[in-house]
């Protein structure tokens, strides 16, 4: 039997699947429906000095029949007495022992730090995550993720935190810098026992024609919001990456953006990270979601043979490398079953208007045909086929060496006499 | 010996394609993804066995097709052939929220065909025998209800034996069964690994009260199960009722299952069908599917009245069967063989009743007469056990135990419904297996937990 249970930066937890800090995690009540659902660990809605929340907080983006392939939220950090929360954060805990219970903090001043740290850790808490990530509002009054941006502030809030707290610190980052290794060295420079990420993106979710105005509405006006939910998982995969192949971040990581499914989470958990943390989902479905996720997550450790969730931390991190250390000879290209096509010709379309116009068809015929000479492997067809299986990349013995860009223009500059890597075609006419 | 080598490979039945194929990946994906997953699920609630639908259909849209399988097969083992023969268009689909959107409800019972066909075909275990009690079980009548109640047993970690009067293994799964939803060798299939949990023995060609008694099975088992199910057919009680070619609904689907290089008599064109119900039905759909020419339905009220389901009735017709209503059989014509049947109009009179028209009669030239009229109550044979009532040949249980009048019998599937679905046969041999279970313990029958129903973890 797979054992899922996980010992992130020293917070033991049943499983990796921890609520995020969020509307879910508003309440004692509902964080202990949650671990009775399954979840692993819950990181409380951020706690701060009082706030008030607007009426109308929430967007969503759907595709198609899909409801809310992407979300945003204009809500600030909890607007519930501190004092309610932290008895409850005390009562979860006296039920809940086995549980990770994580605080999300947001203050301003050195004190106020001490003051709400030192009161998290009284009331039971078995780690702290600082949230230097909120995109909208607390960023206006230099908190959230105006602390995310500026590195110095990132390490030194750290910094105090650090010496206040004698649980494990997680930092949880805003996606919305440059390079997320910035305020990932800053945090771990500060000492931060780990990192979490990625808190959400800086959006507007769309407009309402009708009346020319922003959603979600607050009356007649509206404001920028946090964007999550599936839509923003490549970009939370691709951040979770960037730190777990940095070398200066050496702690670790919990993943957050749009994990949805037990295959959302060990995406992440390949990509270095220990837990992962989810909202958006839980929000559309109802806590009940944990339930497949560990067992679908046990069933794929099972048939791969891990025994526990560390044996996968980071399991994919190898084969990332830079796009210049890649092999450009390596060939393949599209085949068409032809059996299976309908006759539909998406790929024709995509292929002329938005590739490399080497997919025609016979005058007469529905079935198109690829001009292996010319086909330049990009997979586009493939994805725009409805039929599965029936577009399919196979690789090409075109019996060249490998030979990537760095390579190639280190071979240049030397002098050597090298041929040209990559296909030939009529656009590129190596 | 496995199950399915019990059958014949030359059987009539394999002449039929499935009504619903196996779904694609694809498909299967394509459709879960369409399921809201809603809460507290009305689909759940008209399962007779419960089954967390929303949960197992969301499995298979995150790809995880043996999940889905685990969270049926824990509600109801027999979840395969279920997926294949339930009138999901009346159950599970009849209560799907988009049918109050006016759209297409999922299509649920072919989702579970899909997400159990693997669990069978790669022989994955969910479910371990437990501790052995020492306490023993015989059950009768290998059929559905005894199935779903032995599995049970063993997981609670009692012996079981069931005494099965026929070769073969399943009930009506295996023996009637219309072919174009389940075939014979698929209900062996499935009899094969609900077996493989252990410890379910078989004892064929033993009939109870003839080849072992049932003083014989009160002294050496703890508890008896009855899962006998009906028995043949109902004749008719008219003249010429013995005449060659008239069949008995269930004789004829099973020799059509089961016998070796089974055939329908040369010369069979037009065949009528006595029936209003689901069997009639079936046989009518059977009869077209084995191109017989003029398929009849021969009923004695008008065709609202049927009691078999309208998709049913609506697919035969649309295959060319046709009704004949208020019509009720007075004679077989014939010399040796049918020629004929001789029916009376009927018609329903100012009080709501049925009578018959003076001077009526009117011939149906047919070659052959299926008779679908109902089976023999096989509920006799416990006559004499002390404390089991019967009523009108069927044994009567308590409804929420399963448990008959004789604290040490339990009983479930047709013998006590008299005739219902297959599912509703699994739900009562599962609840007859906690009740017997708590009985074997020293604990209340009535008192042993509800474990058929999915955990409410929201408590919304």
């Amino acid at each position: 039997m797979p054992d899922l249970s996980v010992d992130f930066a020293g917070i033991k937890s049943p499983n990796p699947f921890w609520l995020a800090s969020a509307p879910p995690t508003n309440s004692g009540e509902q964080v202990m429906r949650a671990f009775d659902a399954g979840w692993g660990g819950a990181v409380w809605k951020t706690l701060g000095q009082p706030i008030v929340n607007v009426s109308s907080r929430f967007g969503s983006v759907d595709y198609g029949d899909r409801r809310m392939i992407g979300f945003n939220n204009i809500e600030l950090i909890t607007d519930r007495p501190l004092e309610d929360n932290f008895r409850e954060i005390e009562e979860v805990k006296r039920h809940y022992p086995e549980h990770a219970v994580i605080v999300s903090l947001m203050v301003e001043t050195k004190e106020e730090w001490k003051d709400i740290i030192q009161r998290s850790i009284d009331a039971g808490a078995d780690g702290l995550e600082l949230n230097f990530g909120c995109p909208h509002g607390m960023c206006e009054r230099g908190m959230g993720s105006a602390v995310g941006q500026e590195p110095k502030v990132c390490e030194e809030i750290t910094r105090w935190a650090m010496e206040y707290s004698d649980v494990p610190v997680i930092v949880k980052l805003t996606p919305n810098v440059t390079d997320i290794t910035v305020p990932g060295r800053a945090a771990t420079r500060g000492g931060a026992d780990a990192l979490s990420l990625i808190n959400t993106v800086k959006s507007i979710i769309g407009v309402n024609l009708d009346e020319g105005v922003i959603e979600p509405k607050v009356k007649n006006k509206s404001s920028n919001g946090g964007y999550c939910g599936q839509a923003v998982r490549p970009i939370a995969l691709h951040m979770t990456n960037q730190l777990a192949q940095d070398r200066q971040v050496d702690i670790p990581i919990s993943g957050i953006g749009g994990v949805e499914t037990w295959r959302d989470a060990l995406e992440f958990i390949h990509l270095g990270a220990g837990t992962v943390q989810v909202c958006t989902a839980v929000m559309h479905h109802g806590y009940r979601i944990v339930r497949d996720m560990i067992d679908g997550t046990e069933r794929f450790m099972r048939e791969k043979g891990f025994e526990t969730i560390d044996e996968m931390v980071g399991r994919a991190l190898p084969s990332y490398d830079d796009w210049g250390n890649l092999d450009l000879n390596h060939e393949i290209i599209a085949k068409i079953d032809e059996d299976l096509c309908i006759g539909c010709q998406k790929c024709v379309a995509a292929c002329h208007d938005g590739a490399h116009q080497c997919i025609h068809v016979e005058e007469g015929t529905r079935v198109p045909y690829i001009d292996e000479a010319e086909c330049i492997g990009c997979n586009l067809c493939m994805y725009v086929c409805p039929v599965p299986d029936c577009i399919k990349m196979v690789e090409v013995d075109n019996g060249k060496d490998s030979m990537t860009w760095n390579e190639y223009t280190a071979a240049k500059e030397r002098g050597e006499d090298v041929e040209h890597p990559g296909k030939s075609t009529h656009q590129t006419h190596f | 010996m496995s199950e399915t080598t019990k059958l014949p490979k030359a059987r009539l039945e394999t002449r039929f394609s499935p009504k619903e194929p196996l779904m694609t990946k694809h498909d299967a994906v394509v459709e879960a993804n369409r399921c809201l997953y809603c809460v507290d699920a009305p689909c759940i609630d008209s399962c007779p066995t419960s089954i967390d639908i929303p949960e197992f259909i969301r499995r298979i849209a995150t790809g995880n097709r043996e999940g889905a399988a685990k969270a049926i097969l824990e509600a109801n083992i027999l979840g395969y052939s279920c997926g294949q023969v339930c009138p999901t268009e009346v159950l599970c689909e009849s209560t799907c929220v988009f049918q109050e959107m006016e759209e297409e409800p999922i299509r649920i019972g072919e989702l579970q065909h899909y997400a159990t066909d693997n669990a069978l075909e790669e022989n994955i275990q969910f479910f371990e025998a437990g501790e052995p009690t020492g306490q023993k079980v015989a059950l009768v009548g290998a059929g559905p209800a005894s199935l779903s109640c032995a599995h049970r047993l063993r997981r609670f970690g009692h012996e079981t034996t069931i005494f099965e009067a026929k070769e073969r293994p399943g009930g009506l799964n295996t023996d009637g069964v219309a072919p174009y939803k389940l075939q014979a060798d698929q209900s062996l299939r499935e009899v094969e690994y609900v077996r493989q949990i252990g410890g379910i023995d078989i004892e064929y060609g033993t009939k109870v009260g003839e080849d072992v008694t049932l003083e014989e099975l009160e002294d050496e088992y703890d508890a008896i199960f009855i899962g006998v199910g009906l028995g043949a057919d109902n004749r008719l009680g008219v003249d010429g009722a013995d005449l060659d070619g008239v069949w008995g609904a269930v004789e004829f689907i099973e020799r059509l299952k089961v016998e070796d290089n089974f055939e329908l008599p040369d010369g069979v064109d037009r065949v009528c069908v006595v029936g209003g119900g689901n069997t009639a039905i079936d046989v009518v759909r059977q009869m077209r599917g084995l191109d017989v020419d003029d398929v009849m339905m021969v009923y004695r009220r008008d065709e609202a009245s049927m009691s078999g389901y309208d998709h049913e009735w609506e697919g035969a017709k649309k295959e060319g069967a046709r009704g004949v209503w208020h019509a009720q059989p007075a004679e077989i014509i014939g010399d040796g063989q049918v020629e004929a049947l001789r029916c009376r109009r009927t018609r329903t009179n100012d009080n709501g009743e049925l009578e018959v028209v003076d001077g009526s009669e009117f011939d149906i030239p047919c070659d052959m007469i299926v008779l679908a009229i109902g089976q023999s109550k096989l509920g006799e044979l416990f006559e004499d056990v002390e404390g089991l009532e019967l009523d009108w040949g069927c044994v009567v249980v308590d409804e929420k135990t399963q448990q008959t009048g004789n604290a040490k019998y339990f009983a479930g599937g047709d013998c006590v419904s008299g005739g219902k679905e297959v599912v509703d046969a699994v739900e009562e041999g599962k609840v007859a297996a906690r009740s017997i279970d708590a009985m074997l313990q020293g604990r209340d029958p009535a008192e042993a937990e509800d474990d058929a129903r999915p955990v409410a973890v929201s408590g919304y």
